[in-house]
């Protein structure tokens, strides 16, 4: 029988497991946490990056504002009133001059009583770097008068023009920046914070806290949000100090974002309340604040945080709205709302543009903010 | 339906009834009341304010009372039609609200009309070409829509016409109609005038309803019977009519409880800067005058336009979709 096959047994170690063994790549990617698959799959979002990317440039420039700024919010330039913005240069008459700009000549029309400027081709005015400036007290607490750029000796430097008392319109909105950002976090912290208790006790006790808590929820979805944000606001006294005044806006914001937020924790808790794990730590005896911080919001907190994020730009919308209004924030606060007041006027617009310009960083937040809410709500159900 | 009826009314009735509550609780928020700044006014020219005065304004506005008498006796003028008096144009409230009221209306509603006619078309046209060149700009023209505010884009407008035209767009009629009756000349001159304000407040509702109308289509379009349909033969076109559009038009119909919210708040603000004669600016000068007669009627309208608009789409909505209306209740 010679066309019996041969009889063959490897001599090579066997390993049962094999086709179940993962690969140093596959484990990373089994075992990773939770937040390590949102960033993984955030990632791919390009648009989300480059906005969260812009957000974060943002919120790292209020840490570093009184640097930034060519000058101090305050600094008044009595004889450049309403200057139009002066463009950065690099080329003189065809020849590399570095960064600069031309100087302003001043003319006021006697016949239209406008103030006239022209641009002066010959004054070409080098900006210098890390120069000395306005004198400023860091937030940190120590005193500075160190710029990252300011105008040359004597010149003048408004890259986006000045405003009627002629301040720089540019430094302006860098402080701005700082007012109008964070009073969106702190107003998104204020509604958190109210939507998770109230929505956790509403979806966790069900019953009449969750009947009270819900009705409530309608009646503040149906009223129109601006109007109630107005009369809130006229309420806070005049004599409040600028502080107390922020601090009382990014209530009156947060007032009226909770109940979004609530009802998100509240569907879910309803659901989960029901699970094995919950029956399981209320028989050992954890109390319901503990069953509901430890055991049931951690399991849609990626959620929260994300549509949390979808609803800071309605409250920066809605502070710029209300200053705008002139009954939101009030000088000596600088938001981009505050800014805008300068606009109100049509004619001062129509005569001087660049009034508007604090309009732009406005967009452009709300923009990324959103972009970025979306991506990460994509991103928090990384098991989809 | 009578009972669904039923329920909705008492509903209705028990929010406006907590709406005026809050609605009083926000008018007495300021520390001191009218009386309390006239008299410094009063007495800063050097008058002396005459106790007597004082004493009968003092009783006019049941100043004296406690805090839910005054309530009891404001809400109770309400539903017999008297508002109060505003202190500030020394009128009855009704006087100052009524014409505005209307215009109010009027705006309102057109703002709703335009986003419906506007959203309705592209939300289906993106839905039924996802990814294509057109879907991919009206969405981004979208986002921008709902990013910028609509009190910036009416300054904006305000600024291109006025750079561009020459013209100013405020008012919401030709000055020459503001004393005239009703003309068709006039309400030409009207609508002339809306239609700014109308696409500057839609604007974000608008961009709002479109994504909403697109993701619920898709969610329709994706589903097995439409698959079954095409494949017995169904056209295109008869398909999307006859099945997909009738499901996602449901919450496009619901979303008018979202939609009106923003409406009213968004045409207070551009009412304000485009000065149209309507709630918006009337209520911004009655808060910062701490005028709280006014205020309170004002803030009360308002909400009553939306707690009103909310029950009419749950009545189109119970009218369209038999499943709300037997279940007695939302189906959510």
């Amino acid at each position: 029988m010679s066309d019996k096959l041969e009889h063959f047994v490897t001599s090579e170690p066997f390993d049962p497991y094999e086709v179940e063994a993962l690969t140093p790549e596959q484990e990373r990617f089994y075992l990773a946490s939770q937040w390590r698959m949102m960033w993984w799959r955030l990632k791919r979002h390009k648009l989300a990056v480059y906005s969260g990317a812009i957000l974060f440039v943002l919120y790292f420039s209020i840490l570093i504002t009184e640097f930034l700024s060519p000058y101090a919010l305050t600094s008044r330039h009595t004889d450049h009133i309403f200057a139009p913005p002066q463009s950065v240069n690099f080329f003189h008459e065809g020849e590399f001059a570095g960064p600069f700009v031309y100087g302003l000549n001043y003319k006021l029309n006697m016949s239209t009583l406008k103030r006239e400027y022209t641009i002066d081709k010959g004054a070409v005015q080098p900006l210098r770097f890390f120069c000395r400036g306005d004198k400023y007290d860091f937030w940190l607490g120590f005193e500075s008068n160190v710029h990252l750029a300011c105008a040359s000796d004597g010149g003048t430097f408004f890259w986006l023009g000045t405003d009627r008392l002629g301040r720089d319109v540019w430094s302006r909105i860098l402080y701005g920046t700082r007012i109008s950002l964070t009073v969106g976090l702190v107003g998104i912290i204020l509604s958190f914070i109210l939507g998770i208790t109230i929505g956790g006790a509403a979806g966790y006790f069900g019953g009449w806290v969750d009947n009270l808590s819900q009705r409530t929820i309608e009646i503040l979805r149906s009223m129109p949000e601006l109007p109630l944000w107005l009369g809130l606001s006229a309420a806070l006294p005049v004599t409040w100090s600028p502080v107390a005044i922020y601090f009382g806006i990014t209530l009156i914001l947060a007032l009226l974002d909770w109940p979004g937020l609530a009802r998100a924790v509240r569907s879910k808790l309803l659901a989960l309340r029901e699970e094995d794990f919950c029956t399981a730590a209320s028989l050992m005896g954890a109390r319901p604040r503990r069953i509901i911080a430890r055991h049931l919001l951690p399991n849609f907190m990626s959620h929260l945080i994300a549509s949390a994020t979808l609803s800071i730009p309605s409250m920066i919308l809605a502070e710029t709205a209300l200053s705008f209004l002139g009954l939101g924030l009030r000088p000596p606060i600088t938001s981009w709302g505050v800014l805008l007041v300068e606009a109100q006027n049509l004619e001062a617009v129509a005569l001087y543009p660049w009034l508007l310009l604090p309009a732009v960083p406005v967009i452009i937040t709300v923009l990324a903010f959103n972009f970025f809410g979306d991506g990460l709500r994509d991103a928090a159900d990384p098991y989809k | 339906m009578i009972e669904f009826l039923a329920r909705r009314i008492l509903v209705m009735i028990l929010t406006l009834v907590v709406v005026s509550a809050l609605v009083f609780v926000i008018i007495q928020l300021p520390p001191g009341d009218y009386l309390t700044s006239y008299i410094a006014e009063l007495q800063s020219q050097g008058e002396n304010a005459d106790p007597q005065k004082i004493e009968f304004l003092k009783q006019e506005y049941h100043l004296d009372k406690p805090m839910w008498q005054q309530y009891l006796i404001w809400v109770g003028g309400i539903v017999q039609g008297d508002f109060g008096r505003s202190i500030e144009h020394n009128l009855p409230v009704s006087e100052v609200i009524g014409d505005v009221f209307v215009n109010s209306l009027i705006l309102n509603f057109s703002i709703v009309i335009f986003i419906y006619i506007v959203a309705f078309p592209i939300g289906v046209y993106s839905a039924t070409h996802q990814y294509s060149w057109g879907d991919y700009g009206l969405t981004l023209v979208g986002f921008f829509g709902l990013a910028t505010p609509n009190f910036l884009l009416a300054l904006i407008m305000m600024f291109l016409a006025k750079k561009f035209f020459g013209t100013s767009i405020g008012g919401l009629m030709d000055p020459e109609f503001e004393n005239e009756a009703m003309s068709f000349a006039k309400a030409l001159s009207i609508l002339e005038h809306l239609v700014i304000p109308v696409i500057v407040i839609g604007t974000a509702g608008t961009a709002g309803m479109i994504r909403r109308l697109r993701a619920n289509l898709l969610d329709e379009l994706h589903k097995q019977y439409v698959i079954t349909a095409r494949a017995k033969g169904l056209p295109r076109g008869r398909l999307l009519v006859k099945y997909p559009l009738r499901m996602a038009l449901n919450p496009f119909i619901a979303d008018i409880g979202n939609l009106l919210p923003q409406v009213v708040s968004g045409s207070v603000i551009v009412s304000v800067i485009l000065d149209l004669p309507t709630t918006g600016p009337i209520l911004l000068e009655a808060l910062r005058a701490q005028d709280m007669f006014l205020a309170g009627s004002f803030l009360l309208f308002v909400s009553l336009l939306t707690v009103v608009g909310m029950f009419v789409s749950d009545l189109l909505l119970a009218v369209l979709d038999p499943r709300i209306r037997l279940e007695g209740g939302t189906s959510r």
